[in-house]
């Protein structure tokens, strides 16, 4: 019996968290001019449209090379970050372990509008560097919790062995300690790479008239809400899983083994 | 390396090592020289600071106080690296992303040694510990047995000075265990490797060394041959540690008389002059029954082990003796009555 309700209540979540897709992809494929479900028919007509908007394939490349320098710059500052919260010993390092997340706490619009004033006085709206820069913040915190996770799991008799048997500080740590960490570095890389791929609130305010993917979805919501916008869902949504597929394969998750 | 890796291999000498942690001394004035070629095993129980001395000879750790050399050269500030001190850690720390053969490659990498030489030098060192034919092998495909004869073909292949193996047995079931100490010990005199030992088995160190250092607290208790240490142990320590045992305390009181506490007079053989307080050695072993030196008692405990018997007696005066008896005839059954007694050759006096 309670095994039944367990079933039925995980069916019930389930649905709950399908139903949007379940409800975007037919719209995607319609062939009705409006957002109408279910579909009266079939047609490629609204992936064709995003194709054929440079637009929309603007923000797209856009929102890719953003994504991209987020997740290189996260882990420049995060990999050493994560390394002396674990491994070094010094005053404030609670302190300074709980500022690296506090961008998760913070509302982002608070920090959207925080970021503004400063950026708009840097004359940094609208360029893309600068979004990369406000996006590393916000990513910064995946990268040092997927990395502290790893080093904390780290035999560290692996780095004696190696400098034992002859190894610098340096060949330790390019010949063992990063490559048994790569999991790790996968997974806080691309969930960098999501966390600013999905980012829209910060974008609408530092983005200017550059669009990101997810800001012209939602000015596209504003003006003219045609299905569309239901095909640009689809296509990020692959994206997404695409990455998290990977994170899968060769990443490392929070709280598991490695694998 | 196969043939004769003695001129490569050094002699060690720690001389007044000294490390605390806080509050605890770790190592308090430790010295000790290893000769070429020697294995010198050290045994103590976990906390007795023999894992901090091992650390400070491979360079883990930097000692307060005192200096470690090598053939007379002071490495004490030198890092591990620089070292040339092969070790086999506890868990053998092998490099779980890289395969056999570049896991035994590692140290030669590290050393510039070309690759034709360093792919003859790998291939001699697994034929070495008989496991030609596991090179694409990751450490994880391998059984603990296996994975132990990795870590020791790694610690080897670069001809170190000094070989350092730590309680590298403690994961491997009995069986397995005693024909790698075998294996180890073979290798080591074929090598000429000196090498020390760690241990908290004094099973194993009996089997394994050409001397043994028991350390307790810190400390040096004794450090000598195997037969010394367990024939002629220099304290209550030592004697308790190695073996099992019958550790009385007494005076002398006539020459080779000791009276123990209690009044039992026990004749032995020592030069210690009457009035001296002693301590008195009788391995369970070396009883016989009958003899001098009688022990009359009641059997409270009996055990069949195959090779012996193993009793504890109970006697008139209240002692408590372990004596093992070579099994033969019927296992005394507890309640039984049995005398015995040891020669005064037999008695250590400390």
């Amino acid at each position: 019996m309670s095994r039944r309700l367990l079933v039925l209540a995980c069916a019930l979540i389930y649905l709950f968290l399908m139903l949007p897709l379940l409800v975007v992809f037919p719209i995607s494929l319609s062939s009705a001019p409006y957002m109408q479900f279910p579909p009266p028919g079939f047609s490629w007509q609204w992936y064709e449209r995003y194709l054929d908007d440079p637009q929309w394939i603007d923000a797209t490349w856009r929102s890719l090379y953003i994504g991209v320098s987020t997740a290189i710059l996260a882990l420049a500052l995060g990999v050493p970050l994560a390394f002396s919260l674990v491994r070094a010993k010094f005053l404030g390092r609670a302190f300074v372990e709980r500022l690296a997340l506090a961008p998760i706490i913070v509302p982002t619009i608070i920090l959207s509008v925080a970021i503004y004033g400063i950026f708009a006085k840097l004359k940094l709206i609208g360029a893309w560097y600068g979004l990369v820069l406000a996006h590393t913040v916000l990513a910064l915190p995946f990268v040092v919790l997927v990395m502290v996770a790893g080093l904390r799991d780290f035999d560290r008799a692996l780095e004696q062995a190696a400098e034992g048997l002859g190894a610098g500080r340096w060949q330790t740590l390019r010949r063992i300690t990063l490559p048994l960490l790569r999991p790790s570095l996968v997974s806080a890389g691309l969930l960098a790479f999501i966390s600013s791929f999905d980012e829209v609130v910060v974008a609408l305010f530092l983005a200017g008239a550059n669009m990101t993917l997810p800001k012209k979805m939602f000015d596209n919501i504003l003006m003219e809400i045609d299905p569309t916008i239901a095909a640009v869902s689809v296509i990020q949504i692959l994206l997404v899983s695409v990455v998290l597929v990977l994170i899968g394969r060769f990443g490392r998750g929070l709280s598991g083994s490695a694998r | 390396m196969a043939s004769g890796g003695v001129e490569g291999s050094a002699e060690l000498r720690i001389d007044g090592a000294a490390k605390r942690f806080g509050e605890v001394a770790a190592l308090d004035g430790v010295s000790l020289q290893v000769a070429r070629g020697e294995l010198l095993t050290i045994l103590g129980p976990s906390g007795s600071g023999k894992t901090t001395l091992l650390k400070v000879v491979a360079g883990f750790e930097k000692p307060d106080a005192g200096s470690v050399k090598i053939d007379g050269v002071e490495i004490t500030a030198l890092p591990p690296a620089r070292r040339d001190i092969g070790m086999v850690f506890q868990n053998y720390a092998l490099f779980p992303h890289l395969t056999v053969e570049r896991n035994v490659a590692f140290p030669l990498e590290m050393r510039n040694v070309t690759k034709a030489e360093i792919a003859r030098r790998v291939a001699e060192a697994l034929a070495l510990v008989e496991l030609a034919g596991y090179e694409q092998r990751l450490p994880r495909q391998l059984s603990g047995g296996q994975q132990q004869r990795v870590a020791l073909a790694r610690a080897i292949v670069f001809n170190p000075r000094l070989l350092l193996l730590d309680e590298p047995f403690g994961a491997l079931d009995r069986k397995l265990r005693e024909t790698m100490q075998l294996e180890v010990r073979r290798l080591q005199r074929r090598l000429g490797l000196t090498t020390i030992f760690i241990t908290h088995d004094q099973e194993e160190a009996l089997v394994l060394s050409d001397r043994i250092a028991v350390m307790n607290k810190g400390t040096i208790q004794q450090i000598a041959t195997t037969t010394e240490i367990y024939e002629r142990p220099a304290n209550d320590f030592v004697a308790d540690f190695v073996g099992e045992s019958n550790i009385f305390h007494g005076t002398m009181s006539g020459t080779g008389v000791v009276t123990l506490e209690g009044g039992r007079q026990l004749r032995v053989s020592t030069s210690a002059v009457p009035g001296k307080r002693v301590g008195v050695l009788m391995r369970p072993e070396r009883f016989a029954s009958g003899g001098i030196n009688a022990f009359a008692g009641e059997v409270v405990e009996s055990v069949y082990l195959g090779t012996s018997f193993k009793l504890r007696l109970a006697c008139e005066d209240g002692l408590e003796l372990l004596v093992r008896q070579p099994a033969r005839g019927e296992l005394p059954a507890p309640g039984a009555r049995a005398t015995f007694g040891i020669d005064p050759d037999a008695i250590h006096v400390f």
